[in-house]
C-alpha cells in the first residue's frame, strides 16, 4: 500500500505514547490527590502569581497528566506556595504539595526548564 | 582487698562515659558560634550558673513539669532519676563513712554492700542502711511503673507511648536490670550476714532460709555491675544520651543561646536531651483528632539522633507549637523542625561515624536547587503611594470578603490616612515558602514587599493574617510598627479613636497559632473581644489553644484528617454554645466555620459591627487608592 | 387492604404517595412542618425543561390530597420513632405522637446555604443572590438590584455546595445546571438587552429534554456559557461584582464584573430529616442523605422493615423523578402491608 502525503503535523499531537509519564506517576504516588483534579479552573483563577505572569497549576496538572512535561517544568517555579488555591478546590487536591513534588520530580528525572 | 573481677564491667562502662562525655563536650563547645562561646562563658560564671543548678534539680532530678502535667508520668521520671541520683550520692557518702578509706572510687559506693557484707551492725550504721533500702525501693516503684508503661501507656495517663529500636530495647533492658540485680544482690549478700535494712534484709533473711545466700550473691553482683557497664557503654547511641545532654541544654539555654535557623552544638543537644517521654505525641492534634503517630517531635528527634531519613516526618506537621509550649525539657522543638525543613534534601547536615558514637561537625546546611527552583523575576517594578498606615489583608484574606470589608469599614472610622496594599491581590508574604524550607527564595518576595512598604513611607503596618503578621515581624527589615489587625484595634480602642457598642453576645475564642504561641499574642485579641462581647473560656486557652488543622505548615496533610482535626477543634468551641465562635485568622475562619453550625467570625467583623457610627460632621475618608493598581512605572 | 401509614413531609413525594396509598384503601395520615403542602415547589415560578408553572404541580398535589382515606397534620415536626411489634409510634416535637403500620419518609432535602461558601460574598455583597432567591424575583416579575436598577450584566454561579470537598459535599446535586439554563432563559425573557453567563465546571443535561434547552439558550437567547470555577468575588467601588474564573478553555484567567451574581445552591439531607432519625438507626450514605436498603433493587426501603423513602431525601431528584420514585414507595409499603397481615 503506498501512503498518500497527508499525515499529522507532530510537534501539534500529544504523542501520549511517547511521553514520559514518570513524572506523573512520581507525584501521584507521593501525592495521590495529583488526580482528584477536574481542570475546573479554581485555582488558577485565585492564584497570587496567576495575578502578574501566565501561571495556570490547572493547566500544568493536565499537562503533566498527559506526559508533556516541558511548559510545566518550567511554569512551576513560579508558585508561591501562597496556599489559595488549596482552599479553593472542589476536589481537595493538596495543590501546594503537588506543586513540591511536582518540582522534586522534574528535578529527579532531569527535565530541564525551557 | 577492695578488688573482685565483676567490678571491672561496671568501670569500663564509667570510665568510658565520663571521657565520652568531655570529649563530646569538647566538640561541641569548639562548634559553638563566637557569640554564643561568650555567652556560655559568661553565663557560667554568672546568674545563670544558679538557675542552671536549681533547673537541673527541679527538671532533670524532680522532673517538676512532667509532675505538673502528669502526675503518674512524673514520678516514674522523678523516682528514677532523683532516686538515682540519692542513691549515688548516699551511697558516696556511705562508703566515706563507713568504708575503710576516704575518697574511694566510684564502684566502691555502688557495690559498697559486697565489699563491707557485715555493714549494719550498729544503730547508726542501721539507720543508714534503712535510708539506702528507702531510695531503693523508690527507685523500683517508679521502675515497675516504668515497665507497665512499656506495655500499657494508658496505666501511666499517657495516650501513646514512644516505639522503640533494636538498641534501645538493649539500653532499656539494662536499665532495667540494673536496680533489680542491686535488689537481688544486696538482699542475698544481706541475708548470709544477717544485714541489711525492711528492704534488702528481710528480702535476704528469706532468701537466707532456703538458699546459699552467699553463694547466690556473687552472680548478681555481676549482672548488675555488666547492665550498668551495657547501659553506659550503649547509652550515646540511645535515648538515655539525654541524662548527661540535658545538663548542657539546661546550661546553655540560661546562657541566652537559642536554636536558631540553622544546625549547630545548640540543636544537637537539643536533639539529644529529649528523653522521649510522649508529651509531644499526648499534646499533637494529628494524633488525638487524626490518628497519625509517627511523625510527631519525639519521632523526629529520634529519627536526627538516628542519621534516618526525615523528610516523611518534617513536612507532616502543623507547626502548631503546641508540643513546644509542652515540651518539659524545653526543646525548641519548632525551630528544630524548621532547621529540617530548609535542610530538606540534603539530609541532616549532620552525620553519624562510628555507628552513632560520633556525629560529623554539623556544616551549615543549604538544601540542593532544585532543577524548577522557584524564582519570581517576574514581578513588576511598582511605585507606591504615600501612606501613614498600610493594610495588607493577607492571600487568604481575599477568600474572606467579610474580614476585608469590615477592616476596611474600621480603617475608614479611624480617621487615619491609610491605603490598602492588595486591594487587588498582593506579592504573598513569604511564609509559606519558608514553611516548605525554601527561606532563600522567600528573600525574593521578602525584599519585592520590602520596597514596596519602603517607598510607601508608612510608618504602621497592619495585617489580617497572623502567618503575614508573623513573617512581617520576625523576618522583614522593616522600620516600621507591624501590627495585627487585632493590635491596631486595640489601639483605637485604648486612644478612643474608635467608640464600639456592647454586642451583648456571648463569644468564644479560638487563638490562631501563627498569632498566639508562635508570635505571643494572647491578650490584644481577647481584650478587643471583652471589650464587645462577653468571652467565654474554652478549656483550650491561650498557650493550650488548639489549631484548625488549616494550617498551610503541614504540606502532607490529607483532606479527610484536616477535617477530622477541624471538627475536634471547632467541637470544643462551640461546646459553651456561644452566640459567636471568633478569631482572628482567614484560614482559621474558613477551616472551623466548615465544621460547626454556629457562625464564626473574625474579631474585625464583630468590631466592625459594634462601630458606633460618627456623627456626621463631613469627617473625610483618608483612603487613597490601591498603590499597585494605580501607579504602574 | 387494610392499614395505616405515616407519610413524613407534604412535598410532591409525600403526597404523590399519600394520594396512591389511599386509592388502595390504605389509610394515610400526612404531616407536614410547614402549614401548608408543596414544600420547595411552592416557592419556585417555573420548572425546566418546559417552564411550566410549578403553581400546576401544587394543583396536581391539592388533588392527589383529596380522599377520605388521608389525614393531613400540618405544622408539626417528627423528632424521634420508635418499632414496637408490628408498629410505629413517632414523636412530633410538640408532643403529639402519631401510630402507623409502616412509616413513609419524604423528608426531602435542603437547599444548600450559600453564606457557606464565603468567597462569593453572599450576605455580603448586596446583588449576591441564590437562584432560589431569583426564583422568587421571577414570581414578582421583576428583576432589580438593590439600588432598583435593572442588572445589564448577570453571571449564574454553578455548583454552589455541590461538588464540592470544602462544602463536604462531594456529590452532584444534578437540577442546578438545568436551573440555570431555565432562569438564564427567563432572565433574557424578563430583560431582554441584558448578557448572561453560567460559570460551569461541566455541563450535566442528563434528563429528557434539557440538552434541548441548553442549546435554545445558545441559540435563541445567546447566553454564554463560560467553563471555569469562579474563585472569588468582589466588590469594586461602584457596586459591581468583580467575579475571578479561570477561562479553562481558553487556558487564561478571565476577570469580568457582574451587576448580579446567582449562586446555583445544591441540594443537602434535609434537617429535619436528620432530626426524624434523632436516635441514628437509619443508614446514610456518605453523602449524608438516608440510603436505602439497595440502590438498584430497593430505593424505597431501608434498613428497618416497615420505613420506606420516597423522593430528594435519598438524593437529589427532580419531580419528575421524585413522583416516580413516590409511586415506586407505594408498591414497597403495599408489598409490606401485605405480607403482614
Amino acid at each position: 500500500m503506498n501512503r498518500f502525503g497527508y499525515s499529522l503535523s507532530k510537534a501539534r499531537v500529544i504523542d501520549y505514547d511517547a511521553n514520559n509519564h514518570a513524572v506523573a506517576e512520581y507525584i501521584a504516588e507521593k501525592e495521590p490527590s495529583f488526580r482528584l483534579c477536574i481542570a475546573c479552573g479554581g485555582c488558577a483563577a485565585t492564584c497570587t502569581t496567576g495575578n502578574f505572569t501566565e501561571f495556570s497549576l490547572r493547566e500544568i496538572n493536565i499537562l503533566i497528566h498527559r506526559g508533556e512535561n516541558r511548559k510545566p517544568g518550567s511554569d512551576i517555579r513560579k508558585c508561591m506556595l501562597c496556599g489559595k488555591c488549596i482552599l479553593v478546590c472542589p476536589r481537595g487536591v493538596n495543590t501546594r504539595n503537588v506543586v513540591i513534588t511536582a518540582r522534586e520530580a522534574f528535578k529527579k528525572f532531569g527535565i530541564n526548564a525551557l | 582487698m577492695h578488688f573482685d573481677p565483676f567490678i571491672i564491667p561496671f568501670n569500663i562502662g564509667l570510665y568510658f562515659i565520663l571521657i565520652y562525655v568531655v570529649g563530646r563536650s569538647i566538640i561541641w563547645f569548639r562548634n559553638l558560634s563566637r557569640p554564643d562561646k561568650l555567652r556560655l562563658q559568661r553565663g557560667f560564671f554568672g546568674m545563670a550558673f544558679g538557675q542552671s543548678l536549681k533547673e537541673i534539680f527541679l527538671e532533670s532530678l524532680i522532673h517538676r513539669k512532667i509532675l505538673k502535667t502528669n502526675l503518674r508520668l512524673g514520678y516514674m521520671h522523678m523516682s528514677l532519676a532523683f532516686g538515682w541520683f540519692l542513691l549515688i550520692l548516699f551511697g558516696t557518702i556511705e562508703a566515706d563513712i563507713f568504708g575503710s578509706h576516704h575518697l574511694n572510687p566510684p564502684h566502691m559506693a555502688i557495690f559498697f554492700r559486697f565489699f563491707n557484707p557485715d555493714h549494719g551492725k550498729t544503730a547508726f550504721e542501721n539507720g543508714y542502711a534503712f535510708l539506702m533500702d528507702l531510695v531503693l525501693a523508690f527507685i523500683l516503684s517508679g521502675l515497675i511503673l516504668a515497665i507497665i508503661k512499656r506495655f500499657s501507656s494508658k496505666s501511666v495517663g499517657m495516650k501513646k507511648t514512644t516505639r522503640l529500636k533494636h538498641l534501645d530495647k538493649i539500653a532499656l533492658a539494662s536499665l532495667w536490670l540494673i536496680f533489680p540485680s542491686r535488689l537481688l544482690a544486696e538482699s542475698l549478700t544481706s541475708g548470709a550476714y544477717g544485714t541489711g535494712s525492711f528492704l534488702t534484709g528481710t528480702l535476704g533473711a528469706w532468701f537466707n532460709s532456703f538458699l546459699p545466700a552467699k553463694q547466690a550473691a556473687y552472680p548478681f553482683w555481676w549482672l548488675y555491675s555488666l547492665s550498668l557497664g551495657t547501659f553506659f557503654v550503649l547509652l550515646p547511641l540511645t535515648r538515655y544520651m539525654h541524662i548527661p545532654t540535658e545538663l548542657f541544654l539546661i546550661f546553655m539555654r540560661n546562657s541566652g543561646i537559642r536554636t536558631g535557623d540553622k544546625a549547630g552544638t545548640y540543636s544537637e543537644v537539643e536533639v539529644h536531651s529529649c528523653s522521649s517521654c510522649g508529651i509531644c505525641i499526648d499534646a499533637c492534634q494529628m494524633s488525638f483528632s487524626a490518628g497519625i503517630n509517627n511523625i510527631q517531635s519525639a519521632y523526629l528527634l529520634k529519627a536526627i539522633r538516628k542519621d534516618e531519613d526525615t523528610s516523611g516526618i518534617v513536612f507532616n506537621c502543623l507547626m502548631c507549637g503546641r508540643c513546644d509550649v509542652k515540651c518539659p525539657v524545653g526543646i525548641e522543638l519548632t525551630s528544630i523542625r524548621m532547621i529540617q525543613r530548609r535542610a530538606a534534601g540534603a539530609g541532616n547536615g549532620i552525620h553519624n561515624i562510628w555507628h552513632g558514637y560520633l556525629r560529623t561537625n554539623p556544616v551549615p546546611v543549604t538544601a540542593k536547587q532544585p532543577a524548577s527552583k522557584p524564582s519570581y523575576d517576574f514581578l513588576p517594578a511598582r511605585k507606591p503611594e504615600k501612606a501613614d498606615i498600610l493594610y495588607f489583608a493577607g492571600c487568604m484574606t481575599h477568600l474572606t470578603p467579610s474580614i476585608k470589608n469590615s477592616m476596611v469599614k474600621i480603617l475608614d472610622a479611624s480617621g487615619m490616612k491609610w491605603s490598602f496594599m492588595d486591594e487587588d491581590g498582593g506579592v504573598c508574604c513569604g511564609r509559606p515558602l519558608m514553611l516548605a524550607g525554601n527561606d532563600r527564595e522567600a528573600r525574593e518576595l521578602i525584599n519585592f514587599n520590602s520596597r514596596l512598604i519602603w517607598k510607601s513611607g508608612a510608618h504602621t503596618l497592619v495585617t489580617s493574617c497572623p502567618i503575614c503578621y508573623k513573617v512581617f515581624r520576625e523576618s522583614y527589615y522593616l522600620d516600621v510598627e507591624v501590627l495585627h489587625h487585632t493590635q491596631f484595634i486595640k489601639q483605637l480602642i485604648e486612644d478612643e479613636t474608635v467608640k464600639m457598642n456592647y454586642l451583648n453576645k456571648r463569644v468564644t475564642y479560638h487563638s490562631p497559632c501563627e498569632l498566639g504561641r508562635n508570635s505571643g499574642v494572647y491578650d490584644e485579641p481577647k481584650e478587643v473581644l471583652r471589650h464587645v462581647a462577653d468571652l467565654e473560656k474554652t478549656g483550650y486557652d491561650d498557650g493550650n489553644s488548639l489549631c484548625c488543622g488549616g494550617s498551610l505548615a503541614n504540606l502532607r496533610l490529607q483532606s479527610p484528617d484536616k477535617h477530622k482535626i477541624a471538627s475536634f477543634a471547632a467541637a470544643a468551641l462551640s461546646a459553651p454554645a456561644p452566640d459567636y465562635i471568633a478569631t482572628a485568622c482567614p484560614l482559621c475562619k474558613k477551616t472551623i466555620s466548615a465544621e460547626t453550625k454556629i457562625r464564626v467570625a473574625d474579631i474585625a467583623e464583630i468590631v466592625a459591627e459594634s462601630i458606633v457610627k460618627p456623627v456626621a460632621n463631613g469627617m473625610k475618608k483618608q483612603r487613597i487608592p490601591n498603590p499597585i493598581e494605580t501607579s504602574k512605572v | 387492604m387494610t392499614g395505616n401509614v405515616i407519610v413524613i413531609g407534604g412535598g410532591t413525594a409525600g403526597v404523590e404517595a399519600a394520594g396512591q396509598l389511599a386509592r388502595s384503601g390504605i389509610g394515610v395520615t400526612v404531616i407536614e412542618k410547614e402549614s401548608t403542602i408543596g414544600g420547595h415547589v411552592r416557592n419556585w415560578h417555573h420548572l425546566f425543561p418546559d417552564r411550566r408553572s410549578s403553581s400546576e404541580v401544587i394543583d396536581y398535589l391539592r388533588k392527589q390530597l383529596k380522599h377520605d382515606n388521608i389525614t393531613l397534620v400540618t405544622g408539626e415536626l417528627i423528632s424521634g420513632f420508635d418499632k414496637k411489634g408490628g408498629s410505629f409510634r413517632l414523636k412530633s416535637s410538640s408532643g403529639k405522637e402519631f401510630h402507623g403500620d409502616a412509616v413513609l419518609i419524604a423528608s426531602g432535602f435542603d437547599l444548600f446555604r450559600s453564606e457557606r461558601k464565603e468567597e462569593y460574598g453572599y450576605g455580603i455583597y448586596d446583588n449576591v443572590i441564590t437562584s432560589a432567591d431569583l426564583e422568587s424575583m421571577f414570581r414578582d416579575k421583576s428583576i432589580l438590584l438593590r439600588n432598583g436598577r435593572e442588572p445589564e450584566k448577570i453571571g449564574f454561579v454553578h455548583c454552589v455546595g455541590s461538588r464540592d470537598e470544602k462544602s463536604g459535599n462531594l456529590y452532584c446535586s444534578k437540577l442546578c445546571c438545568i436551573t440555570a439554563v431555565k432562569q438564564a432563559i427567563g432572565l433574557k425573557e424578563l430583560i431582554p438587552g441584558s448578557k448572561v453567563f453560567c460559570f460551569y465546571m461541566d455541563m450535566r443535561m442528563g434528563g429528557a429534554l434539557y440538552e434541548e434547552m441548553y442549546r435554545e439558550a445558545q441559540e435563541k437567547y445567546g447566553i454564554s456559557f463560560i467553563r471555569g470555577k469562579v474563585s472569588e468575588v468582589s466588590e469594586n467601588i461602584e457596586g459591581k461584582l468583580v467575579t475571578k474564573v479561570e477561562d479553562t478553555l481558553a487556558g487564561r484567567p478571565l476577570r469580568i464584573e457582574m451587576d448580579l451574581l446567582v449562586l446555583m445552591a445544591g441540594m443537602e439531607m434535609s434537617k429535619d430529616g436528620e432530626a426524624i432519625d434523632i436516635s441514628g438507626k437509619l443508614n446514610r450514605g456518605v453523602n449524608r442523605f438516608f440510603a436505602p436498603a439497595d440502590y438498584h433493587f430497593g430505593s424505597n426501603i431501608s434498613n428497618i422493615k416497615g420505613v420506606f423513602y420516597a423522593g430528594a431525601c435519598t438524593a437529589p431528584m427532580n419531580i419528575t423523578e421524585t413522583i416516580s420514585h413516590a409511586r415506586g414507595a407505594v408498591s414497597d409499603v403495599l408489598n409490606y402491608l401485605t405480607n403482614k397481615h
